[in-house]
């Protein structure tokens, strides 16, 4: 039994925002994870981005969903319900456009006893208006953490984003502002170009860069960020194995996302669980 | 849906770029239908990273293994195309909706590699005693695969290619018009090619049925990756296709 600020899981090891849903339940035991974190919600149902919204890069993917999904009400009435049924703790990953949108969409979330965290995104990079554009600005970031933190008594992670100068700055700026966890990394912005067609092979021309590729990027970002900032570090991005698990908290997690890692390998969340037991950490 | 690491029972080159994989799975040979796929890791390496969606082209109950008719068309099947009787390779799979099969004369209509799930399709049909008429188009003779398969069914099949070189020369749509008799389209190829098959399908009030391809991620709709939009928004190719009813795609 691990606890990251107040949330009692089972492991150190959740699924990661936009990566997962119940669909991996008749693939693997999902009771047996750390924790499973949300896709974004957002006040009102979001269509996504026009396709393609994928493709393979160098050991990565760059993605440009665009935050698709069915918004707070149709969260709460179905997919709420339906989380209530495993035993294991979701934590609701909100998406705004504005300060009062997180909060509001907080506020209500927070009245659900199934919902045990907050994970605020602020770094998503393929949406024209609100999260990236808090995260990437430390004064906005305090800002809009603080609002929200006077919102909600339940544990709060702000996850951050990698496109950024100085991560400690943003970071010392949540932290101030109230977040009892940070998570990091976010995609790292990419694109890539269709040589045949000279085109962007993204509708959205750029997306956001997951997978093995920015491992090294991740944990230089963890390890910077657990010398800046007291409270826990949640490592995500590019883990697919024990090893890479293991590496993020030599780094200075203390917890850590699988994303990505699951379309390669459904049982990869469980075999790093299994394998995190032989080392002691 | 199972991942699972499949025996390679057989792998044969058919032509120059088209080959024929044959897995050991018995949850999948015993669990699929025509139009689903399966998520293919090509190789235990992070390059290339995500897995490959591939339409089941054949069941075979006898040995407990199915078939995946495929074309090299990138690094990720030139990897596949390698991979040796005896190896193991990791599917996840059945994946997808799958052909809804109609009980009236059919229209099979296969643009190149589109012949893979459309064969599959074409056995259930015979096992359920439906007749269907097969067109297949392709750019050379050696892109046009199955004729035979389909004519060992006991069905009719009309092959059109572009430069000639096989059947009638032109695309697949000229050789469609004669065939607008039938009461259901099933129809898999270049989105190019459906788009066309479901305009002219619509014209004549028939019943089309299209298997779109998308790029995936993970295969089982988590990820959103896959989208096609369609008139009740966009919707996974993976998870609420890939066979979609062709009035519903924007195209």
């Amino acid at each position: 039994m691990v606890k990251i600020a107040g949330i009692e899981m089972k492991n150190p090891v959740m699924a990661a925002s936009g990566t997962f849903g119940n669909e991996y339940s008749k693939l693997i035991d999902i009771n047996k994870l750390g924790a499973v974190i949300s896709k974004s919600v957002t006040l009102k149902p979001k269509a996504g981005n026009p396709p393609p919204r994928i493709c393979e890069t160098p050991a990565g993917m760059l993605n440009s969903i665009g935050l698709q999904n069915e918004g707070l009400d149709a969260f709460i009435k179905t997919t709420i319900p339906m989380f209530s049924l495993f035993e294991v703790p979701l934590i609701v990953n909100v998406a705004g456009e504005t300060i009062e949108e997180y909060v509001h969409i907080c506020k209500q979330l927070s009245k659900h006893s199934t919902v045990k965290g907050l994970e605020l995104n602020i770094s998503c990079p393929n949406v024209k208006k609100g999260c990236i554009t808090f995260g990437i600005d430390p004064k906005a970031t305090e800002k809009l953490v603080k609002a929200v933190r006077k919102s909600t008594k339940l544990p709060l992670i702000v996850k951050l984003t990698p496109n950024v100068t100085d991560i400690t700055q943003i970071a010392k700026a949540a932290v101030k502002g109230g977040a009892d966890v940070l998570s990091l990394i976010n995609t790292v912005l990419g694109m890539a170009i269709d040589i045949k067609t000279k085109k962007p092979k993204l509708a959205n021309i750029t997306g956001g860069l997951s997978g093995p590729a920015i491992k090294p990027i991740a944990i230089r970002m963890v390890y910077q960020t657990a010398q800046a900032v007291k409270v826990p570090i949640i490592g995500v991005g590019g883990i697919t194995t024990v090893e890479d698990a293991v590496e993020f908290f030599y780094a200075g997690a203390s917890a850590i996302q699988v994303g990505t890692g699951s379309f390669i390998d459904a049982q990869a969340i469980i075999k790093i669980i299994e394998g995190l037991k032989r080392y002691q950490i | 849906m199972i991942q699972e690491d499949a025996l390679v029972l057989d792998q044969k080159q058919i032509s120059d770029k088209y080959f024929k994989l044959t897995l050991k799975s018995q949850f999948i040979s015993n669990n699929s239908k025509p139009g689903q796929f399966v998520n293919v890791k090509v190789s235990p390496s992070i390059t290339p990273l995500l897995r490959r969606p591939i339409s089941i082209h054949k069941i075979n109950k006898e040995n407990n293994s199915f078939d995946l008719l495929y074309e090299i068309v990138g690094a990720g099947t030139e990897i596949l195309s390698k991979r040796k009787v005896g190896e193991k390779i990791s599917v996840l799979g059945p994946l997808g909706n799958g052909f809804t099969i109609k009980n009236t004369p059919a229209l099979l209509v296969a643009g190149g590699m589109g012949v893979a799930p459309l064969y599959f399709l074409a056995e259930e049909m015979k096992k359920a005693s439906i007749d269907a008429v097969i067109l297949i188009g392709g750019k050379r003779s050696d892109s046009i695969n199955c004729e035979e398969d389909f004519k060992k069914l006991g069905f009719n099949v009309f092959v059109t290619t572009e430069d000639g070189s096989k059947g009638e020369k032109g695309l697949i749509i000229n050789l469609l018009r004669n065939h607008l008799n039938r009461q259901a389209i099933y129809a898999c190829g270049p989105k190019a090619m459906l788009k066309e098959i479901s305009k002219m399908a619509a014209h004549k009030k028939i019943g089309c049925q299209v298997s779109m391809e998308s790029y995936m991620a993970c295969g089982i709709g988590s990820c959103k990756g896959c989208a096609v939009k369609t008139k009740s928004g966009y919707q996974m190719a993976c998870k609420d296709g890939p066979v979609f009813n062709a009035e519903e795609i924007i195209w």
